[in-house]
């Protein structure tokens, strides 16, 4: 399963709600706010350090360029562009959006 | 003359707060008032340096806050507290700023004639 959580880590519930129930093994992608939990700064606080240890986690790159935080992506998170986010979607048999 | 202060709370593009705020702040200055901003909560990250919007189709709006002095818009305060509980300093940001704890922010609030929240 994919999931997918738009939404900043420090104004939404919505990334520890995700990180709760998403099981291991599944697939995390970040996009818009939520591309600052992936950050070298925030990745600790925010349990995303934790989360890429049990499931792989993307961030979405041009939101990272866009927030000024592309170069600081933390360990273990993959950046993606939009292909990247087609080929996600597609290669798994489902998905949440954490809105 | 009247004391206006805008405070900025939110992310820039994820929501068009940001963005918002900054028309209002130039709208203000144009009719010689008071104008000083304040960064709060993810606020901050409006001012972080090296936006590049190109991928996103987005304005990137980022330089405009290096052009408000221009405007004789001079004060800008960034809340320390912010800036720590997102492993940031000054040094992250593209403008020079007054960094101020809660305490004093909460002084500088309560003396304005008008805030605005953004």
């Amino acid at each position: 399963m994919l999931h997918i959580v738009n939404k900043s880590p420090m104004q939404s519930t919505a990334l520890q709600s995700c990180l709760r129930l998403a099981k291991s093994g599944h697939a995390l992608l970040l996009t818009e706010d939520a591309v600052y939990a992936a950050t070298q700064a925030a990745a600790d606080k925010t349990g995303i350090a934790t989360a890429a240890t049990r499931m792989k986690v993307y961030a979405l790159l041009p939101d990272l360029e866009a927030r000024g935080v592309a170069s600081k992506l933390a360990a273990g998170i993959t950046g993606v562009d939009y292909a990247g986010f087609v080929d996600l979607v597609a290669e798994h048999p489902n998905n949440q959006s954490w809105l | 003359m009247k004391k206006f202060m805008f405070v900025n709370r939110k992310a820039p593009y994820g929501t068009i707060h940001a963005l918002e705020s900054l028309e209002v702040v130039l709208i203000a200055a144009t009719f010689d008032q008071d104008v000083s901003l304040v960064f709060l909560d993810d606020g901050v990250y409006e001012l972080l340096k090296g936006q590049n919007t190109k991928a996103i189709g987005m304005k990137n709006f980022s330089p405009t806050y290096r052009a408000l002095d221009g405007y004789d818009v001079e004060k800008l305060y960034v809340e320390r507290e912010s800036l720590d509980a997102r492993g940031l300093s000054e040094a992250d940001l593209l403008v020079p700023v007054e960094v101020l704890g809660s305490s004093e922010m909460a002084a500088l609030m309560a003396e304005q004639d008008v805030v605005l929240s953004f």
